[in-house]
């Protein structure tokens, strides 16, 4: 990384200032030191404890993860730290020594001083957390200006640098742009750019690329990772994602319910994990360098084995696409009309009771192929065969039939449910719309598909915002199944759920399959998950199919170097290999 | 392992900014959503007294002798303009025809004028709007270009020239008015038909093979009602102004009824010696406008708009 | 940027000659004859001359098919022709434009006052940390909408002129005398100015990017005004280009209060002496001036909001 627009670094700001850090190789004080923090939440229901006696520790120059579920407190922790917690939130005990201060105590004033100079955030959402309507360099240069660190002009040229430090490419051009001109990796440089601006000592990364790609998620993990090194700036990590925290972090952090059950150094806790919910969490993360779904005790209940020739190998096939093309026309740009290829001749085999899974980052049209298979939309041109029927331009009695056969589960539970509806009618609506049975017979179907997916038959009564992500989830499964489909298409369907739910859910789904030979076409961009559940992987680049076979050669030889950098962008290759052994054994 | 883990727990804790969390109030079964319901009425005393005033209102409207004995017609010459006392609440005018009664009488012509309007509006708007939506492409196209048309004429403009067109009185009047709002209302039938035909869950519906009319009558209209019905009660509020605002300017019922835009007009020659005949009617509109707003500001509120 | 001019005053046009069409089929089909009710307008009695009825069908052309009618009137207003009123026999466009400066000098006084009242209010309200205070000024807007606009200037009236003898009650004398009606009129303009105003301040104020500005040590002043209010105004500006019409029409009501002459007592004139083609005019050019506003909004706002560089259609995504 060159760096040819930086400057001499700047004395650090007073305020912080810690005694025995001023040669910066202190490595035994904590930079951070959290002890019995608290925090609730007052909402309408009364007040709810997010986190509850935390004790934390970052030291200069380490990366240190807080890793948990959503619910955790994790993020709540971070941002307590400089004192921004979200509305009704509330400090009820504890103290935060952030160098010669408590945090706790000082005034708003007082902490404006330290936030941006002694502590940067990276927030969670980089396409909402820079201010649409100013320019990059603006925003940057704001923190300079703030804290009185540079003049109007000399911070405009400042934050060019800055950009360009935090790996911003064209930095002076980003500088004069808006937000909304730069991709979602390029934002989060910028915003990493807004953390460092004034060279804090503590930089809070809260899931700082979960919602970006995968790819891009390692260019900027490596890139914040090399500006810690470079500047022994501390990181607090927040991730959800074990693997992440694995592969980057010294120290390790685990949460649940609000409390730390687990912290020590990373290579430790992987090792020998202590705690019941650590080991919980590491068996149930998704990994590449695991022992294959083999050793995965649940999912070897699924038809799908290394050591045992696929049976459904020479099976028909249920759906076939060819040349398969869809255009979208883009909003009229400044030149006339233009198109958007979003599936660019692709060709796929789906066989019965099999799963083919479309493997892509997003914007690679995996999604738009799978809509255009159950003719949610209308292709450009190719051609659909559905069980050797041609359904590429089938119209009404013709689609409706296929509807019968092929049915989705889609990524967000929350939004898939009607609110207004019982899960009850939810179930039967399938059943209701092709007129099977009557009303008794299909709540009867109704309760045996809740006993399928494991929910309790109690649940018909209840609605949508009633129940958990993964129990949403379950009903979407059991909506789907209603009608005994051949196909069911999964898109993204575990990307909304919490890890330890994400492995349940892949289990009922193989499960489910092995019972009633249901094919899936299955849509992520999780090359873990994949790996799980996939007798067939298709990668797609840009609306195309750029390399395709069995999972287990895919992994092992990718011949596309596309599926190679995808492969090597997962994080988690730290995490340590016998996990399954560990769980059951210890 | 616990399935448990999530339940509760994502409710627990709304960490800042988790923009992948659509939550809905849970509504809870409708016996208790009946006594939910009575309870968030009673907490908040502004909007307890705004229903208060609305039931008032509508029993002046239909049973006006409940509040007044004195007749709003005949009145007793000697005993013009007098003040507001405990035998004429709101004083007498210069016939000496109590003031209050002629309010409360009043109630009635312009209830009925109210209720005329929005239903015009809600059912030619909210036609227009979920025809639109619904459809979509060129029928849609074509009728949100007429509603834009409409929207371009003010609406007091467009009921002024509806009532050159139609002639005075109450109800011509009501339905100018109604007329002038047929566009807001099929604005938002039509946003909130689009929005609701776009989720998730109403292509769940499709996709699981619902018939459009299934999918029309049980996911999108019960779900895009809300904002309409929450319009529909703003549009009480500002129909009440219209059509006061047009008697007033004398386009409503001729002279002896007591509607309230033309009670406050007569005031108006009288401001200098008798401020009652003009601010003691406008209260009433007023207090029954505001009181509509509130109640429509809590329905707005409950669908979880407000914080 | 130079297509989105021309399609935008394309629209603009468009919409001006639907406007136009509308007011003719409501002016002049609604009324069962409006001949008659023209010859009957300006008499005193019910009484209706025969020969004026025939004398009138002919020079309005009634007495043509209905589409050559309309042609023939459409041609006529292009040239700025909108007949003569029938009360006065004056020119349309003529009676109009000598009552307009008066009551472009009442909005815009209205427009500015609401503009400065609401915006302050709403951005005093989002700000301050005292909770009475927050709740109090919140209050307000509900208020400002829900009272009658004569009411509220018979009200003031009555207080500033009849009682302190502040300002002239009635007529047009100069800046005194625009004091209270331009309040009159402002007020509830105003009040939805500030409701909209607040709302997307408390929205902006939610938003990541303002944690993000916190977060580098911006003040509660700093991040409210550079980066809450510049996103929430965005919304508001559209609000205030559709509340230009109902400044327009509420000059009606509050010109006849005050008794000062302009373009609404014109128009409640009108009405009352069904004076067809000067309602008809009246229409339009409200509709005229509405569009004209919205016009410049539309042509502003790309200005101010760095992502709407192609708008196919913003005010639909808003309302």
């Amino acid at each position: 990384m060159t760096r040819p627009g930086r400057r001499e670094r700047r004395s650090r700001p007073p305020v912080p200032a810690h005694p025995l850090d001023e040669n910066g190789t202190d490595m035994t004080t904590p930079l951070l030191e959290i002890r019995g923090l608290s925090v609730s939440y007052r909402t309408r229901g009364g007040t709810v404890a997010a986190v509850r006696g935390v004790d934390l520790d970052v030291f200069p120059g380490q990366v240190t993860a807080v890793v948990g579920e959503s619910g955790s407190g994790k993020s709540t922790t971070a941002h307590a730290v400089i004192r921004l917690l979200a509305a009704g939130g509330m400090l009820d005990a504890g103290t935060i020594r952030f160098g010669r201060h408590d945090l706790v105590t000082l005034s708003e004033a007082e902490l404006r001083t330290v936030r941006g100079t002694g502590i940067g955030l990276v927030p969670q959402d980089p396409t909402v957390s820079l201010n649409p309507v100013k320019r990059i360099g603006e925003q940057v240069a704001e923190v300079l200006r703030i804290h009185g660190l540079a003049t109007r002009r000399a911070a405009a040229a400042e934050a060019v640098a800055v950009l360009d430090r935090a790996g911003l490419p064209d930095a002076a051009v980003r500088a004069r742009q808006y937000p909304h001109e730069l991709s979602g990796g390029m934002r989060q440089r910028a915003l990493i750019a807004v953390a460092i601006a004034a060279n804090p000592r503590l930089i809070i990364a809260d899931e700082p690329t979960s919602a970006l790609d995968v790819t891009v998620q390692r260019v900027i993990l490596d890139h914040l990772q090399r500006l810690t090194e470079e500047s022994d700036t501390a990181i607090l990590l927040v991730t959800h994602d074990l693997g992440v925290a694995a592969d980057r972090a010294q120290r390790l952090v685990v949460m649940e319910q609000g409390r730390v059950v687990e912290a020590g150094e990373t290579a430790t806790v992987l090792a020998d994990p202590q705690h019941a919910y650590t080991r919980r969490l590491l068996a149930s993360a998704p990994s590449l360098t695991g022992p294959s779904a083999a050793a995965r005790a649940p999912i070897t209940t699924a038809p799908r084995d290394a050591s045992r020739p696929e049976p459904a190998e020479s099976s028909p096939p249920l759906v076939e696409v060819r040349h398969l093309v869809k255009e979208f026309r883009l909003p009229r740009a400044a030149g006339g009309h233009r198109t958007l290829r979003a599936v660019d001749d692709v060709g796929l085999t789906l066989r019965r009771g099999q799963t083919l899974a479309l493997v892509g980052e997003s914007g690679s049209g995996k999604s738009t192929t799978a809509r255009l298979v159950l003719r949610l939309t209308d292709p450009t041109s190719g051609q659909i065969l559905f069980d050797g029927a041609d359904v590429t331009t089938a119209k009404g009695a013709q689609v409706r039939q296929l509807r019968r056969r092929a049915q989705l589960i889609y990524q967000n539970p929350y939004a898939s449910l009607d609110p207004r509806l019982s899960i009850g009618e939810v179930i039967t609506e399938p059943l209701r719309a092709f007129g099977v049975g009557d009303r008794a017979a299909r709540l009867d179907r109704a309760r045996d598909l809740l006993d399928r997916v494991a929910l309790p038959a109690a649940t018909l009564e209840r609605r949508p915002a009633e129940l958990s992500g993964g129990q949403r989830q379950r009903v979407a499964i059991a909506r789907a199944l209603a009608l005994s489909p051949d196909l069911v298409v999964c898109d993204e369907p575990v990307s909304a759920l919490d890890v330890s739910v994400q492995s349940q859910v892949l289990e009922l789904l193989a499960e489910l399959q092995a019972d009633t030979g249901v094919a899936y076409l299955f849509i992520s961009h999780d090359l873990a998950v994949v790996r799980q559940i996939a007798h067939q992987v298709a990668v797609m680049r840009a609306g195309r199919v750029v390399e395709t076979g069995p999972p287990a050669d895919l992994f092992a030889e990718p011949r596309h170097a596309y599926t190679r950098e995808l492969l090597a962008a997962i994080p988690g290759s730290r995490l340590p290999v016998p996990v399954a052994d560990t769980a059951t054994t210890s | 392992m616990s399935q448990s883990l999530l339940d509760g727990q994502a409710e627990a804790a709304p960490g800042p900014a988790r923009p992948l969390d659509p939550r809905t109030p849970s509504p809870a079964g409708r016996v208790t959503g009946l006594r939910q319901a009575l309870r968030f009425v009673l907490r908040r005393p502004g909007l307890l007294l705004s229903v208060v005033v609305l039931v008032l209102v509508v029993l002046a409207a239909f049973r006006p002798e409940l509040f007044t004995s004195q007749d709003p017609l005949k009145g007793v010459p000697s005993q013009n303009f007098r003040g507001p006392s405990g035998s004429h609440w709101f004083g007498t005018d210069e016939l000496g025809r109590d003031v209050f009664s002629r309010v409360v009488h009043g109630a009635q012509l312009s209830l009925k004028a109210t209720l005329i309007a929005v239903l015009v509006a809600f059912v030619v708007g909210g036609l227009l709007g979920v025809v639109a939506g619904f459809t979509g492409r060129w029928v849609d196209d074509v009728l949100m270009r007429f509603v834009d048309i409409l929207l371009s004429i003010p609406a007091l403009f467009l009921s002024l020239a509806m009532v050159t067109a139609l002639g005075y009185g109450t109800v011509k009047v009501a339905v100018a008015v109604g007329i002038a709002s047929v566009a807001s209302f099929a604005r938002v039938a039509r946003a909130e038909v689009l929005r609701v035909r776009q989720a998730v869950f109403v292509e769940a519906a499709r996709s699981s093979g619902a018939r459009w009319y299934s999918m029309l009558a049980r996911h999108v209209l019960p779900n895009a009602a809300g904002p309409v019905v929450v319009l529909a009660t703003l549009d009480l509020g500002s129909s009440i102004l219209a059509v006061s605002a047009l008697s007033f300017l004398g386009y409503g019922a001729p002279p002896p009824a007591p509607e309230w835009g033309t009670l406050i007009s007569d005031g108006r020659n009288y401001l200098s010696n008798a401020w009652w005949l003009t601010a003691l009617p406008g209260l009433a509109v007023a207090a029954t406008v505001l009181a509509t707003n509130r109640v429509a500001r809590a329905l707005d509120g409950e669908r979880g708009r407000r914080p | 940027m130079r297509r989105y001019v021309i399609k935008r005053l394309a629209q603009a046009v468009g919409v001006l000659w639907a406007a136009y069409t509308v007011s003719f089929l409501v002016l002049d089909f609604l009324p069962g004859d409006p001949v008659s009710a023209m010859a009957g307008a300006g008499m005193d009695s019910g009484q209706v001359d025969p020969a004026r009825i025939a004398a009138l069908r002919h020079e309005y052309g009634f007495d043509k098919p209905v589409l050559a009618q309309y042609a023939d009137h459409l041609g006529r207003a292009l040239r700025g022709d909108f007949g003569d009123a029938v009360s006065t026999g004056r020119p349309v466009t003529a009676t109009l434009a000598d009552a307009l400066p008066q009551t472009l000098r009442l909005t815009g006084a209205a427009l500015l006052l609401a503009a400065v009242l609401g915006g302050g209010l709403a951005v005093l309200a989002t700000y301050t940390s005292r909770r009475w205070l927050r709740q109090l000024l919140l209050s307000l807007p509900p208020l400002g909408v829900s009272v009658p606009t004569f009411w509220v200037g018979l009200l003031l009236v009555e207080a500033f002129s009849f009682r302190l003898h502040w300002f002239p009650a009635f007529g047009n004398d100069g800046l005194r005398g625009l004091v209270l009606p331009a309040l009159t009129l402002a007020i509830p303009t105003g009040a939805q100015v500030a409701q909209v105003l607040a709302k997307s301040l408390l929205t902006a104020l939610d938003q990541a990017y303002v944690e993000t500005a916190r977060a580098k040590g911006a003040g509660r002043w700093r991040v409210h005004l550079r980066h809450a209010l510049r996103n929430a105004s965005l919304p508001a500006l559209t609000v205030v280009g559709l509340l230009v019409g109902q400044l327009i029409a509420g000059s009606v009501v509050v010109e006849t209060v005050f008794s000062r002459d302009g373009l609404g007592r014109v128009t409640a004139a009108a009405v009352t002496a069904q004076d067809i083609p000067l309602v008809q005019g009246v229409v339009v050019f409200g509709a005229l001036i509405f569009v004209s506003v919205n016009l410049i909004v539309d042509l502003v706002y790309p200005l101010l909001d760095p992502r709407i560089v192609v708008a196919s259609d913003r005010r639909a995504g808003i309302a």
